[in-house]
C-alpha cells in the first residue's frame, strides 16, 4: 500500500504540491488526472524518491521513502517499475539490451534466462523481431511498448506510468491502455497512471484522483467521478476553461 | 545603489561557493562508488576509446604543428644568441613540461569533453538518468566513474603521443628545412631533458584528465531544461575546463620550478 500524507513541494516561489494526501491500495490502478503543469509528474517523482517533498510523508508498505537512505531506499526502489513520459530508453543500447537492463544489472540470471525473459516481456507488449534495433530506429508507439516491457521485466510490485499515451494516435492509445490492463491482470502490480486521456483512462483505472492546486480535489471510482457534483471535477471533465 | 551592488556581489559569491561545494560533493560521490563491485570494465573500455583513440588524429595534428611552429620561432630567437644547437632541448622541454599537457588537454576538452557534457545532459533531460535511479542503480557507476577513470588513463598517453609527434615535427623543420644537424638535435635533447621533466608533464596530464572529466560530467549531470539547457551546460563545461586547466597549470608549474 502507498500512503501519501500531506506532502508539499515548492520550486523557488512556485508551490507545486500543497498538502497532497492520497492512499493507493495494493493491486489497484490509480489514475491521477489534472491540468497540464499542475504537478502530476512532480507528484509521481516523489513516489520513487527522485524528488523529496519539503514536508509530509510517503510510506511504501509502511516505510517512509522521504527519510529512507542507502540500502533501504534501494530496496524500496527495487519494488518499482517506471514508464517515463518519453520512454527514457538508453540511446546507446539496443531494444534487447534496454529491456534486459534491469535484470542483467540487478540479478544473477544466466544469459539464456535473460533472453527468455526479454522475449516474454516483448511478447507481452506485442513486439517481436526488433531486439537488435536501437531506440532511434523504432516508432514512438514502439518505444512506449519497449519502455513498458522494460518497466515490467523485473516483475515490480508497483508500476508508475507517467503519461504513457501522450503524443500517440487514438489507435495506439487504446493499444497501450489495453496492454497496461492485460499486464496488470497477468502480474497484479499496483499501478499509478498520470494521464490526460479522459474518458479513456476510466476504462482501465480502478480509482481516479483529480490533482488540483497542489492537492487531491476528489478521489473515487470512475463512475463516482463521472457522477460527481464537485464543480472542479465537472469543469475538468467537460473541459471548462474556468479551472 | 551601493547596497544593491553589494547584495549582487553577495549573491554571486554565494552562488560560486554553492557550485564549488556541489562540485566537491559530486567528486566525492564518484570516488566513493569507484571501488564498488562489480567493476564496469566494458564501459571503461568504451570510454577509453571515446577519450583516447577517437582523439588521436587531432592530437597528432596539433602535436606536429606545435612542434613545427616552435622550431621556427625558437630557431629565430636562439640564432640571435648563437645558440641554435639548443633548439632540440628547447622544443622538447617546452613540449614535455608545458605545451604537451596543456594543448592536449585543451584539444580533448574541445573534442571529447563537450561531447561528454552534451551526452550526459541529453540523458538528464530525456529522463534516462532518472530511469537508472528508478531501477535502484547508481548513475555515478554507469556515467561518471568510467569517464573519470578513462580520462585518467588516456590523458597521460595522449600527452606522451603529442610530445613525441611534436618533437618529430620540430625535427622536420629544424633538420630538414633549417639545416640543423640531426645528431645535434637529438643529442642535446638527451643531454638536457631529465626524467623529472617527463614526470612533471605526466602529473599535469593526469590532473588535467581529472579536471576535464569531472567538470564536463558535472555540467552534463546538472544540466538545465531542454535543448537550451544542454547547450548552456556544454559551453560552460568547455569554458570552465579550459580556464581551470590554465590556472592549474600555473600552480603546478610554480610548484615544480
Amino acid at each position: 500500500m502507498i500512503e501519501i500524507r500531506d506532502i508539499s513541494k515548492s520550486f523557488g516561489a512556485l508551490k507545486v504540491l500543497n498538502g497532497l494526501s492520497l492512499t493507493i491500495a495494493k493491486g489497484e490502478i490509480m489514475a491521477v488526472i489534472g491540468k497540464s503543469g499542475g504537478g502530476k509528474s512532480v507528484f509521481l517523482k516523489h513516489l520513487i524518491g527522485l524528488l523529496r517533498p519539503d514536508s509530509g510523508t510517503i510510506e511504501i508498505d509502511g516505510i517512509d521513502i522521504v527519510t529512507a537512505k542507502g540500502q533501504q531506499l534501494q530496496r524500496i526502489r527495487e519494488q518499482f517499475g517506471v514508464l517515463f513520459q518519453g520512454g527514457a530508453l538508453f540511446d546507446s543500447l539496443t531494444v534487447f539490451e534496454n529491456v534486459a537492463f534491469p535484470i542483467s544489472e540487478k540479478t544473477r540470471l544466466s544469459k539464456k534466462e535473460i533472453a527468455q525473459r526479454v522475449t516474454e516481456a516483448l511478447s507481452d507488449v506485442g513486439l517481436s523481431d526488433i531486439e537488435h534495433k536501437y531506440p532511434a530506429e523504432i516508432s514512438g508507439g514502439m518505444k512506449k511498448r519497449v519502455a513498458l516491457a522494460r518497466a515490467l521485466i523485473a516483475r515490480p510490485k508497483i508500476v508508475l506510468f507517467d503519461e504513457p499515451t501522450t503524443g500517440l494516435d487514438p489507435i495506439m492509445l487504446r493499444a497501450i491502455h489495453r496492454l497496461i490492463a492485460d499486464t496488470h491482470r497477468k502480474y497484479g502490480f499496483t499501478g499509478v497512471i498520470i494521464s490526460h486521456e479522459i474518458p479513456e483512462i476510466f476504462d482501465i483505472a480502478d480509482r481516479v484522483a483529480l490533482l488540483y492546486e497542489g492537492r487531491i480535489e476528489e478521489v473515487g471510482t470512475p463512475s463516482e467521478f463521472i457522477n460527481s457534483k464537485n464543480q472542479v471535477v465537472r469543469s475538468f471533465l467537460t473541459g471548462g476553461e474556468d479551472l | 545603489m551601493i547596497e544593491k551592488t553589494i547584495r549582487g556581489l553577495g549573491r554571486w559569491g554565494l552562488r560560486i561557493v554553492r557550485t564549488m561545494g556541489s562540485m566537491a560533493l559530486f567528486l566525492i560521490n564518484a570516488i566513493a562508488v569507484t571501488f564498488q563491485r562489480p567493476f564496469k570494465f566494458r564501459l571503461l573500455l568504451k570510454q577509453i576509446r571515446f577519450f583516447g583513440s577517437k582523439s588521436l588524429l587531432v592530437i597528432a595534428l596539433t602535436g606536429a604543428f606545435t612542434g613545427m611552429v616552435l622550431a621556427l620561432q625558437l630557431y629565430y630567437t636562439l640564432r640571435k644568441f648563437g645558440s641554435e644547437a639548443l633548439l632540440g632541448p628547447a622544443i622538447a622541454l617546452s613540449l614535455i613540461r608545458e605545451l604537451g599537457p596543456v594543448l592536449s588537454a585543451l584539444m580533448v576538452t574541445g573534442r571529447a569533453g563537450s561531447a561528454l557534457a552534451a551526452e550526459i545532459g541529453i540523458m538528464r533531460i530525456s529522463e534516462q538518468i532518472d530511469a537508472l535511479v528508478s531501477m535502484a542503480l547508481n548513475p555515478f557507476r554507469y556515467l561518471i566513474v568510467p569517464n573519470i577513470l578513462a580520462a585518467l588513463i588516456t590523458f597521460p598517453l595522449l600527452t606522451s603521443i603529442f610530445d613525441v609527434i611534436g618533437i618529430f615535427g620540430g625535427y622536420i623543420v629544424a633538420v630538414e628545412l633549417l639545416g640543423l644537424s640531426e645528431g645535434t638535435y637529438f643529442s642535446q635533447i638527451d643531454a638536457f631533458v631529465d626524467m623529472e621533466d617527463i614526470r612533471i608533464g605526466l602529473y599535469k596530464a593526469l590532473s588535467f584528465g581529472l579536471i576535464v572529466s569531472w567538470v564536463c560530467s558535472y555540467k552534463g549531470f546538472n544540466t538545465g531544461f531542454g535543448a537550451e539547457g544542454v547547450s548552456k551546460a556544454t559551453t560552460e563545461a568547455v569554458v570552465l575546463s579550459s580556464v581551470l586547466i590554465l590556472i592549474w597549470d600555473y600552480f603546478v608549474g610554480s610548484l615544480f620550478m
